[in-house]
């Protein structure tokens, strides 16, 4: 493989992986309701996980470089977990919250 | 060296084993865990004083694939301090927990996650590269959040979703910094980075977002959103482990990647603007936080905002250390910043703590609602008061000896504009502490709420950290002389290259 084509694929995996962690914070800041935030830390996440794989495939031309999958896996396990228990206080506090219909931070619940 | 390990391990198998053991043996067990935590740390700080700083690859593996550990005088410092406030807490928490069937189970949570966070703080203190920095510190936050949410009231859950949300984006963004590092110079380790980088668009990138994600977990003003709330809601205990130490250790880290990746980025580290920027922002918390401290009539919620206030003496460090490569007055604000987190760590410990008795006693932590507490719970005003004193830095207090550095090395660097703010901080934190005090004096008009009895650990837990806070006061020069190791950090950063 001719490093022209490994630079612009290299190009095109990295501007995908901005993309997705520009796409995550833009959620983040603006959805009120608390699903899509956990679901848009996710997004930053896999943006960020994109990244590090793509270094993975520029650094070593012939065979991928094993550091940054990891990094990725780990990576991969720490989102699980923190994911896992976001979810679990979503839930716990949807269910507080079901009946006094407001939305914890400040806004109605329905409201994406 | 290899005792460095157990400081990590102990309080993680600690956690592990107080899930699997009966509830009446788990106490035990994770003091003795805490104990000795704390005997391997002294016996650190010891090593640094006499020798040097050490390095441990673990199981022989060398960087980047393995993990290294290495020991200097700020990461011995830390260690000390997080296992002092670590014990005597655990012993306060014992009691506290023990108090009524509501917080009986909350206990047998507690131990399991404080010692997981314990493990995951020491680990922040002693990893030696970017990515298992950002690992150690997942785990502190998540431990740190599921204590957060331990007493499972509304206020909490909410308070503590909000905490996983920032810390979580926090580290995201700490983490991308490290994927731009790796990109571009195929390197992990702290040392090794900070000799092969240049400065190009994606290392200034690569600062930019590390230190904004750890600005984030370390709370410094406009990111400060997230802690009063979980810092007020959560249970004693639990308030003071948060403040005193888990704000602390994503600082850490930052003064690791300011003062050592980045200071070979130019001639004078980082630059001067960052350092100004983060001056300016840790003045506008000084005067923030301490003023909403004011306006609180909450007692936990005060001493949060104070929190918010105190954080932000940390910054001044970076200003004034970066106009010149290595100035005269170095070990002047490397000492002022280093006194200031151990004082605000055991007086804002104190304070917590101090505040859990009152809460336990009266019922409320309404400032309206302690009238003659300073008659009716002499030792518990007595800490509040000897705590206060060292935060707001009346000599001869920890708190005095680092507001004085601070203010010595800001006039020495020439940059005598955080002077004032340095003075306004302290007597608005005058202003909340004598609020407090104040309330606790009022006489009471015969409608005195009927005390609940506080047991002896609790009272006496709060005094011991307020006493030490004034101690440390006295011994200023081992500490300085323990930190010069530090901001070189010139230890050899053994074995492997890049792949």
């Amino acid at each position: 493989m001719d490093l022209s084509m490994v630079m612009s694929t290299f190009f095109l995996y990295s501007l995908a992986a901005m993309l997705l962690v520009g796409m995550g914070i833009y959620g983040l800041l603006t959805r009120r309701h608390l699903l899509r935030k956990v679901m848009a830390l996710n997004v930053i996440a896999g943006g960020v996980f994109l990244l590090l794989i793509t270094t993975a495939y520029r650094n070593q031309e012939h065979f991928p470089d094993p550091v940054p999958q990891a990094m990725v896996l780990t990576g991969i396990v720490v989102a699980i977990s923190a994911t896992g228990f976001a979810l679990a206080l979503v839930r716990r506090i949807h269910q507080r919250m079901k009946d006094a219909k407001t939305d914890p931070f400040g806004e109605k619940w329905d409201r994406s | 060296m290899n005792q460095m390990i157990w400081v990590v391990l102990l309080p993680f198998l600690g956690s592990v084993v107080c899930l699997l053991v009966h509830r009446k043996l788990v106490f035990a067990l994770a003091m003795a865990a805490s104990l000795g935590t704390l005997a391997v740390a002294a016996g650190l700080v010891a090593h640094v004083w006499e020798h040097a700083g050490a390095r441990v690859e673990l199981g022989g593996w060398a960087a980047p694939l393995g993990i290294a550990l290495q020991l200097d005088g700020l990461a011995a410092l830390f260690l000390l301090l997080t296992a002092v406030v670590g014990v005597l807490v655990g012993i306060y928490a014992g009691s506290f927990f023990a108090q009524t069937s509501e917080l009986r189970p909350m206990g047998i949570h507690f131990w399991p996650l404080w010692l997981l966070l314990w493990g995951g703080l020491n680990g922040v203190y002693l990893c030696s590269d970017a990515f298992n920095a950002y690992v150690l510190l997942e785990i502190s936050t998540l431990a740190a959040v599921g204590l957060t949410v331990l007493s499972g009231s509304t206020a909490s859950l909410v308070a503590g979703l909000r905490y996983l949300l920032a810390a979580m984006f926090g580290s995201l963004m700490y983490l991308l910094g490290v994927a731009l590092l790796y990109a571009g110079t195929g390197q992990l380790d702290f040392v090794l980075l900070s000799r092969s980088l240049t400065p190009q668009v994606h290392v200034v990138t690569a600062f930019g977002l590390m230190v904004f994600g750890l600005l984030l977990k370390s709370a410094l003003l406009p990111f400060h959103f997230w802690l009063p709330p979980a810092h007020a809601s959560a249970p004693a205990p639990v308030s003071a482990i948060l403040s005193a130490l888990v704000v602390k250790a994503s600082f850490f880290l930052l003064l690791k990647i300011w003062f050592v990746v980045f200071d070979s980025l130019s001639g004078e580290g980082p630059g001067k603007m960052p350092g100004q920027l983060l001056g300016f922002l840790g003045s506008l918390a000084v005067v923030w936080g301490s003023f909403q401290a004011v306006r609180q009539w909450r007692l936990k919620s005060l001493i949060a905002y104070s929190t918010v206030g105190q954080l932000g003496y940390l910054f001044f460090i970076f200003p004034v250390l970066s106009f010149s490569h290595s100035p005269p007055h170095e070990a002047l604000a490397w000492g002022g910043t280093v006194f200031h987190l151990f004082s605000h760590g055991l007086a804002k410990a104190s304070l917590f703590l101090a505040a859990g008795c009152l809460l336990r006693a009266m019922g409320t932590d309404d400032l309206h609602a302690m009238r003659d507490i300073a008659g009716r719970m002499p030792v518990i005003t007595f800490s509040l008061g000897v705590a206060g004193v060292s935060l707001m830095g009346l000599p001869p207090s920890a708190g005095f000896v680092a507001k004085w550095m601070l203010l010595r090395a800001v006039l020495a660097s020439g940059q005598w504009w955080w002077a004032p703010v340095i003075v306004l901080g302290g007597l608005l934190t005058a202003a909340y502490v004598f609020k407090i005090l104040a309330y606790t004096f009022v006489p009471s008009q015969g409608d005195a709420v009927r005390l609940q009895p506080v047991s002896l650990a609790m009272t006496f837990v709060p005094l011991a950290l307020a006493m030490l806070c004034v101690l440390i006061g006295f011994r200023a020069d081992e500490v300085i002389l323990l930190l010069p190791a530090v901001p070189g950090c010139e230890m050899s950063a053994g074995g492997g290259g890049g792949p």
